[in-house]
């Protein structure tokens, strides 16, 4: 109960909707990386890096007004869905293999960020 | 005749391995964590009065952002921060260096409790411990 009232649920929209478009970014930027094997001119000229950091700013916006207000405990958590996101954006575009270390080592950053967000409120 | 003039403008490039993309994503997150320090320092400096409701309250407010300093700097090294990170992604999976771009929290409880006030506790502490032993996880070499 005081944690629904001491973090507005706007907070908890906006850094949800940040971290989900940031996890795009990510992937944006992944496709757009590869280009640069065509000459390194290709950081500039290269709509999809565009994209990605065009979706980066869009979220760290969102992310700035989104952590003003509210507890670190519950919105952290919603930070770090991004690395899963992510993740599930890698295997099924990418097609990059789930093996267990991924999984092992995305589970234990998320843990440490989930723990990271209680020791800071 | 001549061999055909070759395909693209780079020598032959020897790509990063794993060891060394996750090496750029370190940079990376202490880019990221002087950047973030910077945001949220600007993110209290730059708060005005005025609603995020109405055309003239955001025109505002964003005012007040693209003109605060610390928001400039902060922003600036996450551009460059960006451009390390699309260096390591050229090389190596999206899957692995994404997750390791969580390390800045590292840095930034470090920072937080130097700059402004924040003390250690347990939780922190195993939080921080917790996060560089799943990076050190993803960032093991060997089978891809």
């Amino acid at each position: 109960m005081t944690a629904a009232t001491a973090t507005p649920f706007q907070s908890m929209v906006l850094v949800g909707i940040a971290s989900f478009v940031g996890s795009f970014g990510a992937l944006f930027l992944k496709t757009g990386a590869a280009k640069l094997n065509l000459g390194l001119r290709y950081l500039f000229l290269n709509g999809r890096l565009l994209l990605g950091v065009a979706l980066f700013v869009a979220s760290s916006l969102a992310y700035v007004v989104g952590i003003r207000h509210g507890e670190l405990s519950v919105l952290y958590p919603l930070v770090s869905l991004g690395y899963i996101w992510a993740l599930l954006w890698s295997v099924l575009f990418l097609k990059e293999r789930l093996t267990r270390n991924k999984v092992f080592g995305l589970l234990l950053i998320v843990l440490g960020i989930v723990l990271i967000g209680f020791g800071k409120t | 005749m001549s061999a055909a003039a070759p395909a693209t403008d780079m020598p032959v490039r020897k790509p990063l391995n794993r060891r060394q993309s996750v090496g750029l994503v370190f940079v990376c997150t202490l880019l990221g964590a002087a950047g973030q320090v910077l945001i949220k320092t600007g993110a209290r400096t730059s708060a005005t009065s005025a609603p995020w409701t109405t055309l003239s309250g955001i025109w505002t407010n964003l005012y007040a952002m693209a003109t605060n300093l610390h928001l400039i700097g902060g922003y600036s090294l996450y551009a460059l921060m960006t451009v390390v990170f699309i260096f390591a992604l050229r090389d190596e999976e999206l899957s692995v260096l994404y997750p390791v771009i969580a390390l800045t929290y590292v840095w930034v409880a470090g920072l937080s409790i130097w700059l402004f006030g924040e003390t250690m506790n347990l939780p922190k502490l195993l939080g921080i411990l917790i996060i560089v032993a799943g990076v050190g996880v993803l960032g093991k070499g060997g089978k891809k």
